[in-house]
């Protein structure tokens, strides 16, 4: 079980996401995680020096047509919030992220899916499944957003 | 120098083919192109398969126009940079993407007026001899909108 941050302490946020445009716009909801402490996971090593100065952990990518490929990233995703133990895990995507809420989830955190801004007519695959657990579900697109379903606030413009 | 990317992984040869031929039928020695791995390899202008990320952010920053798939990382950046982006949407009914996100995508930003798109070859090959008219971006800051990230912070710090 994962204690939840107590007044006086500062949040553990584990902010996770694949890479490319997925991890652009994790890096654009930066702002958002001032005054925690932040824990940056994604799939290229590549990417350490954009998040220079913040915790960094790799690993291993996959999508949804490699079972093998998404097992091996989901026992590492299992391994980095067992150790990290994070107050609020929050994605932007793709499978990697969804492995972060859903295993954050059980594990005891607090979880936010942000849909890819990428997805204007219809929510990501992933995004609709991971609808039915999150804490906040989030389309970046007003006209996606309904009740019952995903919220809009705003974007990563 | 005009930089051309795929993204970063699938390649996208039905782009990269009529941008090589272009280039060589203008005598482009201006161009260099990401191609992703497995692809048809350029027989004119320059490439990389894969770029390391601060390789692409200088390639990104010293180039005057950006060619690419309708991705939204390419997108995102083009719009920090202030660069003007072509985009052409990849297809998932020519295997190139796994949906048809990017064509979705490319509509609903070209909507919001920042971006020129092409959404097949022939479309390409006109904007490709027309450069010089495509739409200069209004340039984007460094982070989300602050009604998302106020949300955001609203829900880490006091749990909604």
């Amino acid at each position: 079980m994962i204690a939840s941050s107590t007044a006086g302490q500062r949040p553990k946020v584990l902010a996770i996401a694949s890479g490319g445009g997925h991890w652009v716009q994790l890096l654009r909801l930066r702002p958002a995680f001032e005054g925690c402490d932040v824990v940056f996971a994604t799939v290229r090593e590549g990417y350490r020096g954009d998040v220079a100065g913040s915790e960094f952990r790799l690993i291993p990518d996959s999508n949804r047509w490699n079972k093998f490929a998404l097992l091996r990233t989901a026992f590492a995703v299992f391994c980095l919030i067992r150790k990290e133990k994070p107050d609020v895990v929050i994605t932007t995507g793709a499978a990697p992220g969804y492995f972060g809420v859903r295993i954050g989830k059980f594990l005891g955190s607090r979880v936010v899916w942000v849909d890819s801004v990428a997805n204007a007519e219809e929510l990501s695959m992933s995004g609709e499944k991971a609808g039915s657990f999150v804490d906040l579900w989030l389309t970046q697109w007003p006209q996606l957003a309904r009740p019952g379903g995903p919220e809009y606030l705003g974007n990563v413009l | 120098m005009i930089f051309v990317t795929v993204g970063t992984d699938l390649p996208f040869d039905r782009m990269v083919k009529v941008i090589d031929d272009w280039a060589r039928r203008n005598n482009r020695r201006d161009v260099f192109a990401q191609i992703g791995e497995g692809g048809w390899e350029p027989e004119f202008i320059s490439f990389s398969n894969f770029l390391q990320p601060p390789e692409f952010v200088e390639r990104f920053k010293s180039a005057s126009v950006i060619i690419s798939h309708a991705g939204m990382g390419t997108i995102l950046s083009a719009l920090h940079y202030g660069k003007p982006i072509l985009v052409m949407p990849k297809k998932a009914s020519l295997g190139e993407h796994r949906n048809e996100h990017q064509t979705a995508t490319a509509k609903r930003m070209l909507e919001m007026g920042n971006l020129n798109v092409a959404f097949d070859e022939d479309e390409l090959r006109e904007r490709l001899d027309h450069l010089d008219q495509l739409v200069q971006p209004k340039r984007i800051g460094d982070a989300a909108s602050d009604s998302l990230v106020a949300g955001l912070r609203s829900f880490i710090f006091k749990g909604c």
